[in-house]
């Protein structure tokens, strides 16, 4: 990650006019891919993610087969085209990393046991990077899951925070994220509060984290309430 | 399921009441990713396709060294079917990909001399690929056009010295030409167009035709069990005849 | 006209409280609330809570009527796809009612591959169901056609006492069955309505006023 001085915030407005704890427009829509048991669509400014998920199903090779419940798989990736210079189609290492902290974060979410030895396949594809596009990927794959009808504890909510210049911010863009002091994706069950994703990229003080943590968790509560009217809509 | 869809098409029906030289609801979109230099998304009913075109700096090849460079690729994201995996796309989605190239490619869609920035040196490298949303049959057709309507939308980056400048551009692609593939299905002796993804299952043979606006034919391809020439002949006009239709919607 | 939606809750919503309401299907209780596991209909029989699910695969559970599709014929039996991720096996006892001389007789003479089924789930055995064809209405279902819905959706398509199957039946003269893994077999006259009502009845399960709806479409 790059670290500049370049001025990301000026007397509190962001490069595109955001204050600190602001969101970027949000969309989210439920039930876009019709193969799939459920899927969702979800944009945070042009960070624009596709959630897919595909299950129970049965699970080969059968030596993969937990006897009493329902693994998980997650796999996450990247168009080509959805980045300024053009990124080789395969995952690579960035993709398998993203892939094993998203199964991190949602599999607390899900009840498991009432499908024994099969899978629940969860694939998320970014169709244009601008920034947190694993927080994207997370919405996305929590409304596919409840689209899906697989029982869930609750929704997995998620969001990046970190720090610009020198304030605390919450859901960087792609500028800021590669020019920001922090980069701190998080995602967690609302009810709770536990937080199942928490990665960071920076240097910044621990009181700086603890910060972020509590900016993210109640932000949060606008993409909890996004989620809740793509899923009502869902229906109507 | 089998049974009934063959019984239907003895009548000349489909299952959804198309004709058999119909096509779906077509629903296209155009340019709707900023970060790439041209995108397009077609729906032929419930198949979704999107198409996006990235250019870069490339080494032109020594025996045309003044020439741009097209490549295309398709990826059948696991997200689109529940037969689809994460890996490398397997021969299907090759095929696919070089039957969309090769339309693109024979037909001069692309003016590749006006992508030449230095002879033997530099040249623009256009990147074409195509990514399956969801897969209800038919995937060729619904790729061709939108790699196609892509290619209508994609723009140029300024160059700084040798540096791109993305998302600031300098003009549109030039194209000179624009190619319409359409694949037909035979079922016994009966042949459709746009086949759905039942109907795919039951194909005895399928023939892909891409067609210039000037009717000249630039490309072929033909999957699965063999046809005779009289067949093929009877497909090549009926290519030609709805490309037309196709062709007014871009 | 705006359809109106029965109550929808979400995964993590709580509806309810273990100190006046029981939980039931599609719930969970932490602490004293009851929260709902599903993106469902709320259901309340007499201080019971419930939750539907909207969408979902099939869950077998013993003594359930499906429709099934033998896909392989074993030595001893049949395995049989229930539209869920787990095989059924119909063993030789439970499918054929006579002695069979296993050196004499080729299985595929009773349910060869491809063949459809009415069946019952006997017993489920650590994913391992078996399937047995004695009971009264179990039978090989010939011609027709399949079609899927959602399975927590099959008790609206069959309506109060068979009251919504019933009037497809008779409207569109054709003979259905229903299993509880959510496959349905049709035959008759004009099965294309037939099955449109079916689908229609899978998407629109959420709204008030369904059977209207329903009856509306029927008599076009």
């Amino acid at each position: 990650m790059m670290r500049t001085d370049e001025k990301l915030i000026i007397k509190g407005k962001r490069l595109d006019g955001r204050k600190a704890m602001d969101i970027r427009e949000m969309e989210m829509k439920v039930g876009v891919i019709p193969n799939a048991n459920g899927s969702a669509y979800v944009r945070f400014g042009k960070t624009t993610a596709y959630a897919a998920v595909y299950g129970p199903r049965e699970l080969n090779p059968r030596h993969l087969q937990e006897p009493d419940r329902a693994i998980i798989r997650c796999y996450y990736n990247m168009a080509p085209f959805s980045v300024s210079e053009r990124k080789r189609p395969a995952p690579g290492r960035r993709g398998i990393e993203i892939s094993k902290v998203t199964k991190a974060a949602i599999e607390p979410a899900l009840f498991l046991k009432e499908f024994p030895e099969t899978t629940i396949d969860i694939f998320i594809d970014i169709i244009q990077a601008d920034g947190s596009t694993r927080v994207a990927g997370i919405n996305a794959a929590s409304l596919a899951l409840a689209d899906a009808g697989i029982p869930m504890k609750d929704l997995i909510i998620a969001l990046s925070g970190g720090k610009i210049n020198d304030t605390l911010v919450i859901d960087l863009c792609g500028k800021e994220d590669n020019c920001s002091n922090a980069d701190i994706p998080i995602a967690f069950l609302p009810n709770t509060k536990e937080i199942t994703l928490l990665q960071m990229d920076g240097r910044v003080t621990p009181q700086e984290v603890k910060d972020t943590i509590k900016n993210v968790l109640n932000a949060g509560e606008q993409v909890y309430k996004k989620q809740k009217e793509a899923l009502k809509n869902r229906y109507k | 399921m089998k049974d009934y869809i063959l019984d239907l098409l003895e009548k000349d029906k489909r299952l959804d009441n198309r004709k058999l030289d119909e096509f779906r609801k077509i629903e296209i979109e155009k340019d709707f990713i900023q970060r790439a230099e041209g995108s397009a998304r077609v729906r032929l009913g419930k198949t979704d396709v999107i198409a996006g075109i990235k250019l870069e700096i490339s080494e032109p090849f020594s025996d045309m060294p003044d020439l741009g460079i097209l490549r295309t690729e398709a990826e059948f994201t696991p997200i689109a079917s529940e037969d689809f995996f994460p890996g490398p796309p397997d021969e299907n989605a090759i095929e696919l990909a070089r039957i969309v190239d090769r339309g693109i490619r024979e037909s001069e869609t692309i003016d590749l001399e006006k992508l030449c920035l230095e002879k033997g040196e530099k040249v623009w490298g256009v990147c074409v690929d195509i990514r399956i949303v969801n897969h209800d049959g038919n995937l060729m057709d619904a790729s061709a056009l939108a790699a196609l309507v892509a290619l209508t939308t994609t723009k140029i980056p300024k160059l700084k010295d040798d540096e791109i400048l993305r998302e600031d551009y300098s003009g549109k692609l030039p194209l000179k030409h624009k190619p319409i593939t359409i694949s037909v299905g035979k079922i016994g002796n009966k042949f459709i167009i746009d086949p759905s993804i039942e109907e795919e299952k039951l194909l005895d043979s399928i023939l892909a035709v891409s067609v210039r606006e000037d009717d000249k034919i630039c490309a072929m391809q033909k999957g699965k069990k063999p046809l005779n020439m009289e067949e093929i002949n009877k497909i090549i006009d009926l290519v030609v005849k709805k490309s037309k239709d196709l062709r007014k919607l871009i | 006209m705006a359809e109106k939606v029965r109550e929808i809750v979400l995964p993590g919503e709580k509806i309810g409280n273990t100190k006046t309401e029981k939980a039931s299907y599609g719930t969970y209780i932490k602490d004293q609330d009851i929260i709902s596991k599903f993106l469902g209909i709320h259901k309340k029989n007499n201080d019971y809570i419930s939750v539907i699910p909207l969408s979902g695969i099939y869950t077998p559970k013993k003594y359930d009527k499906i429709i099934g599709i033998i896909t392989s014929v074993e030595k001893a039996g049949w395995i049989v796809n229930t539209n869920s991720p787990w095989k059924g096996f119909l063993s030789l006892s439970e499918g054929v009612r006579d002695f069979i001389d296993l050196r004499k007789t080729d299985l595929k003479r009773f349910f060869d591959v491809g063949d459809i089924i009415y069946t019952e789930i006997v017993d489920i055995r650590r994913g391992d169901i078996q399937l047995s064809m004695k009971s009264p209405n179990a039978r090989k279902l010939e011609d027709g056609v399949l079609i899927k819905i959602t399975p927590s959706k099959v008790p609206r398509l069959i309506g109060k006492e068979g009251s919504m199957i019933n009037s497809i039946k008779d409207q569109t003269k054709t003979i259905i069955r229903v299993g509880q893994n959510g496959v349905v077999w049709l035959t008759g006259e004009h099965i294309e309505k037939a099955m449109d009502s079916i689908k229609l009845i899978d998407e629109k399960s959420h709204i008030f006023g369904l059977t209207d709806k329903i009856n509306n479409f029927l008599s076009d």
